[in-house]
């Protein structure tokens, strides 16, 4: 496949990681935080961690927009289904098995009689709308700032049609808020975040919003931030880019996706989510707690199509269970390994925890791809050794 | 003069007509369904003498006989590289070559949904027949019934089937061996992704066709390249597709299993098509490939076998058996790592098959 087979090249692969090697081979450990989860999903699918030194750590933060959906908000969503038959509730396929309370998901709300379907994009939310003008078709809109504009036009869409049986709930979260939240001393009795050395930046995130805005957060903080595409050699030359900035003592925002990504991002899609969302005061983020300016919320003048205001939804928070570290996995305190729960009775099919709930959460990225490291695999036989010979 | 009419009943409308409740009721209707379509299309001595069963010949001296049934609901009833009836004979037909038997009888189970097009209802029982016919097998039993409109999608198909397996022959998931060489028969994910593509109406620069085929003939080649008990597990990767197959492989074996990304077969298409909708071609079904796991041996007489069949031109020998207490599957990616290739967690793609 022509633009993804050159990011995918085992001889560049090879070629890099010596780099990396020589840039890393400096007597000292390395930690960087690479905050989006398709980042995670690129690490753990090509298996990068045996091509990085052993001094330098990796790890898995926060940006997976199914992972960081609270307890409270699925709840919600899931009461409305069931006591309103007229709803028919619409979101994206890998929200519905975010576990919620009383081992409900709105797939198994579905089960029991909800009207939920599955949609792959806002528009089709809106579309169905259109089609059933007898029904409340109500859009359950996650994800950081790349799946905001699609919202925010079909919001300005049923507003210009005066469509009134339409309406959203929106959990639209905001990447630099959390990116800062890493590292300032959590409110609580979160635990505070182990030392990270610099950042992965976000890639389809950063395609709307530029790589401006983490440059503030880059000089605060004095961490280095490289914005980087998601194959994998993009994500190893990142990881290079960083490790020059840390052994040279710079702290600046670098761009590894200039073939997406530009320092003002993509003005029309801010002024569009401008028009339809303001900030929310406080969000709750599942593992990280309530964290202030760090989602959206819509803005009055479209209330109307406004979910919350339309059914008078309340919001309940409900904490994850006790034994549940994720909160300490997303700050890099522990390791999935170290959770009671992990591989036990919290699986990818039986999620407890933010970190197991999507293919792009830490504990899942590890479970589903990287578990074998957790305990010596014995080859044993010679037509393993010919095997490798050929390979 | 005696005047006593001709018997006549009006044939049925291929052309018009609609699957109507009556067709299942037992009446005068299901006869003419039976005999005017299914005896008609499948036909044979067994379908032929119209009983509620058919009386079969027993197998030959030393041999076994070998059932397995299979529901098939697939959506869309058609698609590229065939529909739901050449896929219900494929579907059994392969369950039972992969034991190693030699298929010989299926028994079809119809559900039609009130309303269904008799034409459609037409092609597909035609299309079964086509397959039968080249997978050497005979239809020699049916039953059909009638749900309500919008109690069914159109046609729901169950069958299930008889074969013969000879003495010698003993493939079973449990007998995996570290050192064993896996193979598989051609490209991954065909049978999946043409599903997927029909049903969200994506177009590709050329049409993804489902690899929808009956294994015995290729299952047969492979016993002829080498002794019965140097194959030691067949399987085709269907739901779940051959990630799920080897995961199934290795735990039942109590084994461990080390692939290589860049030996494993899969189309350009099926490759696009599966990076556009975020979908690992490891997982995608298919509906005429072959795994096998076989004593290192042997391999290269085996892969030669399968590479010298038409259904396995593409054939590749994709990894190991390992000694692993875990029963992980690994893979060593096209970048040079390694990382697992796990069960399937949950639905990637429902009702395919």
């Amino acid at each position: 496949m022509k633009y993804v087979d050159e990011f995918r090249d085992q001889a560049l692969a090879a070629g890099l990681a010596r780099a990396i090697a020589h840039e890393a081979g400096t007597g000292r450990d390395y930690a960087f935080m690479e905050f989006c989860g398709g980042h995670t999903h690129t690490l753990s699918r090509y298996g990068i961690a045996d091509l990085l030194p052993p001094t330098l750590r990796m790890i898995h933060g926060p940006g997976c927009p199914v992972c960081v959906l609270p307890i409270g908000r699925v709840d919600m969503a899931i009461r409305l289904a069931l006591s309103r038959p007229e709803v028919i509730l619409c979101t994206y396929g890998d929200c519905l098995r975010v576990p919620a309370s009383d081992g409900l998901s709105l797939l198994k709300a579905k089960a029991l009689g909800a009207d939920v379907r599955m949609v792959y994009s806002a528009a089709d939310a809106l579309a169905l709308a259109q089609r059933e003008p007898g029904r409340e078709v109500v859009f359950f809109a996650i994800g950081f700032e790349t799946t905001t504009p699609p919202t925010a036009l079909v919001l300005r869409q049923a507003a210009q049609q005066g469509l009134a049986n339409f309406s959203v709930i929106c959990n639209h979260v905001l990447t630099p808020a959390a990116i800062a939240a890493i590292l300032e001393p959590p409110g609580g009795n979160a635990p505070q975040a182990v030392h990270i050395d610099g950042f992965i930046g976000p890639a389809h995130v950063s395609t709307i919003i530029g790589s401006r805005p983490y440059e503030a957060f880059a000089a605060t903080h004095g961490k280095p931030v490289v914005i980087a595409g998601f194959e994998p050699l993009d994500v190893m030359q990142a990881i290079l880019m960083l490790l020059r900035q840390v052994n040279t003592g710079r702290a600046e925002v670098e761009n590894e996706f200039t073939r997406a990504v530009t320092r003002d991002g993509n003005l029309k899609a801010q002024a569009l989510v401008a028009e339809v969302f303001e900030p929310r005061a406080s969000f709750e983020w599942r593992g990280l707690g309530t964290l202030p300016d760090s989602a959206l919320r819509i803005r009055p003048a479209f209330a109307a199509w406004d979910a919350e205001t339309k059914f008078g939804l309340d919001y309940t928070p409900v904490p994850d269970n006790k034994a549940c570290e994720c909160g300490a996995i997303l700050r890099g305190v522990k390791a999935p390994i170290d959770c009671k729960l992990f591989g036990t009775v919290c699986t990818p099919e039986t999620p407890m925890g933010s970190c197991m709930v999507s293919s792009e959460g830490a504990c899942a990225a590890h479970y589903n791809y990287g578990r074998f490291r957790d305990v010596p695999v014995q080859v044993t036989d010679t037509a393993a050794s010919r095997n490798q010979e050929t390979a | 003069m005696s005047t006593v009419k001709p018997g006549y009943a009006r044939p049925l409308d291929l052309r018009k007509g609609r699957v109507d409740l009556a067709f299942g009721a037992g009446g005068r209707a299901m006869a003419q369904l039976v005999t005017e379509l299914f005896a008609r299309a499948l036909a044979n001595d067994y379908l032929e003498r119209g009983d509620d069963g058919a009386v079969l010949p027993a197998p030959g001296p030393g041999e076994r006989l070998v059932m397995s049934t299979d529901g098939h609901v697939v959506s869309p009833l058609f698609f590229p590289g065939g529909n739901i009836g050449s896929l219900s004979v494929h579907g059994t037909v392969n369950d039972l070559a992969v034991m190693g038997a030699r298929p010989l009888y299926l028994a079809a189970g119809f559900i039609l949904e009130e309303g269904y097009p008799l034409a459609d209802l037409a092609r597909i029982v035609e299309s079964m027949a086509a397959a039968a016919r080249a997978a050497g097998v005979q239809v020699v039993t049916g039953d059909t019934k009638v749900v309500e409109q919008g109690k069914g999608d159109g046609v729901f198909i169950t069958t299930t089937g008889i074969g013969a397996l000879p003495a010698g022959r003993d493939p079973g998931g449990a007998r995996a061996r570290p050192g064993d060489v896996v193979l598989v028969s051609g490209r991954l994910g065909e049978h999946g992704m043409a599903i997927m593509a029909q049903r969200e109406s994506l177009a590709f620069d050329s049409e993804i066709v489902s690899d929808s085929a009956a294994l015995n003939g290729l299952v047969e080649a492979l016993y002829a390249a080498a002794p019965a008990d140097a194959i030691h597990v067949l399987r085709d990767p269907t739901r779940g597709g051959l990630a799920t197959t080897l995961n199934e492989i290795a735990a039942q074996s109590g084994v461990g299993m080390e692939l290589d990304e860049a030996a494993i077969p899969v189309s350009p298409q099926v490759r696009a098509a599966c990076e556009l909708l975020g979908l690992d071609p490891l997982y995608v079904a298919n509906e005429g490939k072959l795994v096998a796991l076989c004593a290192s041996e042997h391999a290269d007489a085996l892969l030669a076998a399968m590479r010298a069949h038409p259904l396995g031109s593409e054939a590749a020998r994709i990894g190991i058996v390992t000694a692993d207490p875990q029963h992980f599957v690994q893979l060593r990616t096209g970048v040079g790592g390694r990382r697992m290739v796990d069960w399937l967690a949950g639905e990637q793609l429902p009702r395919i098959c």
